[in-house]
């Protein structure tokens, strides 16, 4: 009997420098959610957190996340891996869920360096005044679109498209070496 | 580089964010079927191409992604007024620009 065994998007090892380190994050699910403003109040209770609706803001409740990307748009992220598509789907008011648990996957940086690693390909305000911690934006990492969630004041979440992980891996390390420097 | 600021997500963003989406305030005409041929090639290909003040589409494709209008000094590049989609085209005086101005 053989068996299919599923290749990770990026090898789980530690990359980057001493002032911002890069790693592969854990694997999450995640939807990919769009709702008018009639459906906001039953997605959020049967999520169990808030849709924000404020730009570049989220929420978050353990372990759960949920991204301000669009004004009807929402990227939801479970670090536990539950099934966001059945929740949602206990939701009778029109929206949009689509599972994009294996399209996305995420880089960790983290470290005093971490936002001029990300700077490096990144021309966003960085700044805890422009960008402050639970701050999430779509936005452009060198050539590929990323999303970007700033979870502490010195650690990032870079979401970014499966086949674009290791473009994103090789830019966020580089960025690394740079903010060392 | 310049920033352009989106009317949605409320800040200046870097305009490597942003894909230009062509003039705004263009009409599809609501009896399509009807009209002759010179009126069809004036709504479908016949742009103002100002020198001066143009009224564009723009997108904020890598952020919220909307669709906003915006108005723009094709000669000095700078963003004059950006406003919703679905919102009127501002006057040159609302713009706080002369009608002579506008080159
Ligand atoms: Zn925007």
């Amino acid at each position: 009997m053989s068996e299919a065994i599923r290749t990770k998007p990026l090898p789980a090892t530690r990359t980057g420098s001493a002032a911002a380190s890069v790693t592969p994050a854990p694997e999450a699910s995640r939807i990919s959610l769009r709702a008018g403003e009639e459906a906001l109040a039953a997605l959020s209770s049967a999520l169990d957190l808030g849709l924000p609706t404020q730009p570049k803001t989220s929420e978050s409740k353990n372990g759960r996340m949920a991204l301000w990307l669009g004004p009807d748009e929402w990227l939801i992220i479970d670090q536990n891996g539950a099934d966001l598509m059945a929740l949602c789907a206990t939701v009778s008011a029109p929206h949009s869920a689509t599972d994009v648990s294996h399209r996305n996957t995420a880089i960790i940086i983290s470290g005093p360096g971490a936002a001029d690693a990300i700077n490096g390909g990144c021309p966003l305000d960085l700044s805890l005044k422009s960008f402050p911690v639970g701050a999430c934006t779509r936005t452009l990492l060198a050539k590929i679109e990323i999303v970007l969630y700033r979870s502490s004041e010195d650690t990032f979440r870079v979401e970014c498209w499966r086949s674009f992980a290791p473009y994103a891996l090789g830019m966020l390390a580089e960025g690394a070496m740079d903010a060392s420097a | 580089m310049l920033l352009i600021h989106c009317p949605y997500c409320q800040e200046e963003r870097p305009e490597t964010e942003f894909r230009h989406g062509g003039e705004a305030h263009i009409a599809r005409p609501t009896n399509i079927a009807d009209i002759s041929d010179e009126e069809f090639e004036a709504y479908f290909f016949i742009r103002s191409n100002e020198k001066g003040v143009t009224f564009e589409r723009w997108r904020h494709a890598h952020g919220c992604g909307r669709f906003f209008n915006a108005a723009r000094h094709t000669v000095t590049d700078k963003f004059i007024k950006v406003y919703k989609a679905g919102e009127p085209k501002p006057t040159l005086a609302e713009l706080g620009l002369e009608s002579g101005e506008s080159q």
